[in-house]
């Protein structure tokens, strides 16, 4: 029995050496330590001898089990250097394949319409100004696009918002039915509907009646904001829109606040950024002036919060209108209005 | 609308630089668009007075142009055929700086031997100065400029282009721009002299003025002037107008247009021998009633419109244009000068509805004040006297139903405070206001200020008016900067703008590019996504005045758009996922549409980009469940359960589409389009769409939902192959085993048809999670389970084992 176990510590010491796989060693403890192996066998056949040859044979099997198992482990850990040694080794396989230059695997890339990514700064910039976004119908009733906003009928202040009529008849006293012509109609209804104070911005879509060359569409976005509260002033109106053209348009630009005239406004305000291209020296973008308008505001006539229900002589309010293309053509030099709805994947795949 | 500064000048002193004037006027409202310096570069460039024309030696064509500078004389070489002595020309020396008028740029003239003769210098034609494009001789100047005078003291001037408010119409003339001058500059204004002598006849003898609607016309006035002999205005005034962009015609018209843009009072000349019966009636044009107007095209007119008419027939359309019938002409010895007011909105609604825009008409429709007659009509009439030889009857007839006593407006300290957040002293604005011609006085209290509005500003009616007179001259730049103070309103959020940032997220980490259309469309392009009916289900809204019929209707689902997004990209290289989230138009009876916001994605082209690890170069293409995975993305991602079912849209491929149910309810569709459709839209490849409406899906999206505690004890995974019949739906098999208890997940890993089973038959491999949440589970738990789903499906779907 003894010698039978020595032989067998010999021979299984003499096979591990040559294995360097694990599939091998793994057949090797099988052979040697499974539940079928010689030593098991051994072990198992103590019980057959006498006590005292079962103490001593007993003793030393144990000690070879043991030898065994060390040996195996540290094959087991010789083999895992080996292996991981050899993932780092070089060969003509991993040179072509494994060069890092190689392009990855593509995974898709999607973005925003330029058009909404402009609306999400904007309604983000003023959100942090209390500004609520809520939207509203595009096509309208003829009282929230001109009545509501102190535009008299027949007056030529109708001109600039030249107006597609929708072929719907409806007897509302608010009718004829139109697509908006700017976002302001919002604010009509906003005046109507909503308590003081009121801060909300109102993207969106509308639509006027031209026709469709580099710097006019029939489609285009606006921003309208509108403020009500006791105590809005102009000096409110000019801090807010300052304060959205500077993180809009950068820490240092100047802005410029001049008279304008918009029916629902009363003082009237029109705001130009210095020259993105210029600084303010002229150039041709800035037709030679150094100045860009970027928005028409003013203080809400009393007549429009009056009519929305509101009394102007205890609210006073600010209203602004963005021409949101206007944004990015700015910012990014799109040069063409009709490229944003055009929906060209070469455009649209640029921002 | 072109301003030459020097008219201003006339009526207004002032030192300013031009760019200056500019941007004051531009600062308080009245835009400056454009600055034209007439006479820039013209250095050197001197009047002379050509002596002598001599032929050239060495060509047919050219001449010797001799020219007296005053202190010199040079002769050049010239080309134009209009040379001739005692002409004024323009005389420019070597040295000069002009307009070569065949490349535009701006050249220095130089000493030049043209045909064996040195040409010291040269005469200019208008294009070569930049006066105009005119090259097809020189310029000729007229009489009255001293020779060896700078040219630019001359003729320079310098040319506003302006954009004017519709609530100025006062600024549409050269004495209101001098007015905005003069407050803006502290100047004062003087207005020309209008004083004339009178014949001894009365004017009321040989003309009778009625205005029967008196709601459209407040006041008519009418000067008769006699003896005029017809021919040129003076060169001054042709200049004037030939400045603000108008073609001088005679001395009378002319004379009535320049008082026009003088003045802002548009004005008629009737010759008055053609009208009928000594009389003018202002009256309401009879329905249908017509009149040739002065471009010679009849009109027909509404009742809703006035006329001037004689004592038969309709002699002009009010404010709008004159007749053809009473027209003055080479003949006319005898005029009715018109200077009237009128309502500004039948004006519009005339020049509208006629489309009929003229000078007149856009200074009418913007309100001018009925006071304004009064001193045009003197104003032309001594003009007429000057410039056309006439002799004015006594008297001017002034017909004035529509007086209106001019109502103060009052305006506090505190409410300029109250708006413009910046204290003006009771003097600042008094004195503001009486520069822009108020007549002010105190009011009740010590800060009230009255103000008595000049007859020329139509556009105050209210204290905040006064306001921003007040802001406008002393410049907003003096209003200070603050942040809103007050505190920020309560916030509500529309939910559906979450929505939508949502799916637009979801949409573009799975590759989609957003686009946004134009809503409107054309109907025919519209049908073809019906191959069947050829036409959708309920009408689109049409619009009434639509821009082209590419763009007549109001769409009424989002497909349409998308659609022509990806015809528009079907050479583009690579995928192609597009989505929109935008509105459609449903209509409602009596009402606005209904406005219903919707997702629409299209995927076309092959799966991924080009990869060299690609197994093959043939690239695989999208196919429907790359959309239907898309909807279960967005769908899980906002926590909302789907179940598909088949569904019957007519645009979409019969078999490959279903329909997506949240709730029992539809709220959108997935499938294949229609190859009836693709060929339609000449697209070659299959194109797969999903839509959604975002009001359907919305209810189902809350957030709120409650913690699941995270499994203790493993769960137990056992895989089956089941086949059933080719027709039965996986959704069945699904149903029956999550009915169970203790299983968790069913995920199907294999579908296979084909030899291995048999006809008809299909095998379905899923693989079944088992969990529980309170021990591990043991295989004969799950065995029994097991062999209870195995039971139900072979008794409800006929499922059996694969073996």
């Amino acid at each position: 029995m003894r010698e039978k176990l020595e032989e067998l510590l010999a021979k299984a010491r003499g096979e591990i050496a040559g294995i360097d796989d694990g599939k091998d060693l793994e057949s090797w403890r099988i052979r040697y330590l499974g539940r079928k192996s010689e030593l098991t066998n051994i072990l198992r056949g103590l019980a057959t001898l006498s006590l005292e040859e079962r103490k001593a044979v007993g003793a030393r099997a144990n000690e070879v089990k043991t030898l065994l198992a060390e040996v195996l482990q540290q094959k087991t850990e010789e083999l895992k250097r080996e292996s991981a040694q050899q993932s780092l080794r070089v060969d003509d396989a991993l040179l072509a394949r494994g060069d890092v230059t190689l392009p990855g695997r593509p995974y898709p890339v999607g973005r925003l319409h330029l058009i909404t990514q402009t609306i999400n700064e904007m309604c983000e910039i003023f959100a942090s100004m209390g500004f609520q976004v809520v939207e509203g119908p595009e096509v309208e009733w003829d009282y929230y696009n001109f009545a509501a906003l102190n535009f008299p009928e027949e007056h030529p202040s109708r001109n600039d918002y030249s107006t597609f009529w929708v072929d719907w008849k409806s007897p509302n006293p608010k009718g004829p039915i139109l697509l908006r012509a700017h976002t302001t109609s919002v604010s009509a209804r906003v005046i109507e509907s909503m308590e003081p104070p009121i801060r909300v911005v109102e993207p969106g879509k509308c639509y006027r009646y031209e026709a469709i060359d580099a710097t006019h569409g029939e489609v285009f976005y606006q921003l309208d904001g509108l403020a009500v509260d006791k105590g809005i002033t102009m000096a409110d109106l000019k801090g807010t829109l300052y304060e959205f053209a500077r993180r809009y348009f950068g820490e240092d630009r100047r802005v410029r606040f001049r008279c304008d005239f918009f029916p629902f406004v009363e003082p009237g305000v029109e705001m130009a950024i210095e020259c993105i291209i210029c600084h303010g020296e002229g150039c041709q973008l800035c037709r030679g002036e150094g100045w860009l308008e970027i928005l028409g505001a003013g203080m809400t006539h009393p007549e429009v919060l009056r009519r929305g229900g509101i009394d102007p002589d205890v609210y006073t309010s600010f209203a602004f209108g963005i021409g949101i293309e206007r944004m990015p053509m700015l910012r990014y030099g799109v040069d063409d209005l009709r490229l944003f709805y055009g929906n060209d994947l070469r455009f649209l795949k640029q921002f | 609308m072109k301003i030459s500064l020097n008219w201003i000048k006339q009526y207004v002193d002032t030192d300013l630089p031009p760019k200056e004037v500019a941007r004051r006027l531009t600062m308080a409202g009245s835009e400056v668009k454009g600055v034209q310096v007439i006479g820039e570069g013209w250095e050197g460039i001197v009047v002379g007075r050509i002596t002598a024309v001599n032929p050239h030696p060495n060509a047919d064509r050219l001449t010797l142009v001799t020219i007296n500078l005053g202190s010199s004389e040079e002769t050049v070489v010239c080309g134009a055929p209009n040379v001739a002595v005692d002409a004024m020309v323009a005389y420019a020396p070597v040295g000069a700086r002009l307009i070569n008028p065949h490349t535009g740029g701006q050249e220095t003239l130089k000493s030049a031997k043209i045909r064996g003769v040195v040409s010291n210098g040269m005469a200019c034609s208008e294009k070569e100065l930049g006066i105009s494009d005119d090259h097809t001789g020189i310029l000729i100047l007229p009489e009255g400029f001293e020779v060896g005078r700078l040219l630019a003291d001359c003729l320079g001037d310098v040319i506003f282009n302006m954009d004017v408010t519709p609530n100025r119409p006062d600024c549409l003339s050269i004495i209101g721009l001098a007015r905005e001058v003069a407050a803006l500059t502290g100047g004062t204004v003087h207005l020309p002299d209008a004083s004339y002598e009178e014949t001894d006849e009365l004017i009321d003898n040989h003309i009778s003025i009625e205005i029967e609607a008196p709601d459209l016309c407040p006041r008519y006035c009418a000067s008769l002037i006699k003896g005029i002999s017809i021919g040129e205005s003076p060169r001054w005034m042709q200049e004037r107008l030939i400045s603000y962009g108008m073609r001088p015609i005679n001395n009378i018209v002319d004379i009535t247009n320049f008082v026009m843009l003088e003045y802002g009072q548009p004005l008629h000349a009737f010759d008055y021998e053609k009208l009928a019966g000594r009389k003018i009636i202002v009256r309401r044009a009879g329905e249908g009633e017509e009149i040739v107007s002065l471009d010679g095209v009849e009109r027909v007119l509404g009742s809703n419109m006035l006329v001037i008419a004689d004592a038969e027939r309709a002699v002009a359309v009010a404010g709008v244009m004159g007749g053809a019938n009473s027209e003055v002409t080479e003949e006319t010895t005898t005029i009715l000068l018109e200077s009237a007011s009128f309502n500004p909105r039948s004006i519009h609604y005339t020049g509208r509805t006629l489309d009929m825009p003229s000078e007149a008409c856009m200074r009418f429709e913007r309100g001018i004040s009925p006071e304004l007659t009064m001193p045009a009509i003197k104003r032309a009439t001594q003009l007429m006297a000057e410039f056309g030889g006439g002799q004015v009857v006594r008297g001017i007839v002034d017909v004035y139903p529509g007086r209106v006593e001019p109502q103060p407006v009052a305006v506090t300290t505190g409410e300029v405070k109250r708006v413009l957040g910046v204290e003006f002293s009771r003097e600042q604005i008094e004195g503001t206001l009486t520069l822009l011609g108020f007549e002010c006085r105190p009011g009740s209290s010590e800060s009230e200020v009255v103000a008595t509005t000049p007859y020329w500003r139509s556009d105050i009616n209210i204290p905040v008016d006064l306001v921003e007179e007040v802001a406008r001259i002393i410049g907003y730049d003096e209003i200070p900067t603050t942040m809103l103070s007050d505190p920020i309103p309560r916030q509500t959020t529309e939910p559906i703008i979450g929505l939508k940032r949502k799916l637009g997220e979801s949409l573009t980490g799975y590759g989609f590019y957003e686009i946004i259309s134009d809503p409107l469309v054309n109907l025919e392009i519209l049908n073809r996504l019906y191959p069947e009916s050829h036409s959708p289900a309920s009408s689109p809204l049409r619009l009434a005045n639509p821009m082209t019929i590419m763009h007549e209707y109001l769409r009424p689902n989002l497909r349409i758009c998308v659609l022509t997004a990806m015809v528009n990209n079907r050479h583009a290289e690579g995928p192609v996922r597009l989505y929109e989230l935008g509105k459609v138009y449903l209509p409602r009876p009596d009402d606005l549409p209904d406005e219903v916001e919707m997702l629409c994605g299209m995927l076309g082209g092959p799966r991924s980009e080009m990869s060299w690890q690609a197994k093959t170069d043939k690239a695989v293409s999208f196919d429907f469940f790359d959309a239907k995975g898309i909807v279960e993305g967005l769908l899980t991602r906002l926590g909302v359960n789907a179940r598909y079912e088949p569904s019957t849209d007519e645009t979409l491929h019969p078999v490959k589409q279903a329909a997506i149910l949240v709730g029992g309810r539809q709220i959108g569709v997935v499938g294949e389009l229609h190859p009836a459709v693709t060929e339609a839209f000449d697209i070659p490849d299959p194109v797969y769409l999903f839509e959604i409406s975002l009001p359907e899906l919305l209810p189902f999206t809350h957030e709120y939902r409650l913690f699941q505690q995270i499994p203790r004890f493993p769960s137990m995974l056992r895989d089956i192959a089941l086949v059933v019949d080719a027709g039965t739906a996986y959704q069945k098999v699904v149903d029956i085993i999550e009915g169970f208890p203790l299983v968790t997940q069913v995920s199907l890993f294999d579908v296979y048809s084909g030899d291995q089973v048999p006809p008809g038959k299909k095998s379905l491999a899923c693989r079944i999670t088992y969990q529980l949440p309170d021990h591990t589970l043991t295989d004969e738990e799950v065995n029994k389970v097991e062999q209870q789903i195995l039971g139900k499906l072979s008794r409800e779907l006929g499922a059996t084992l694969r073996s």
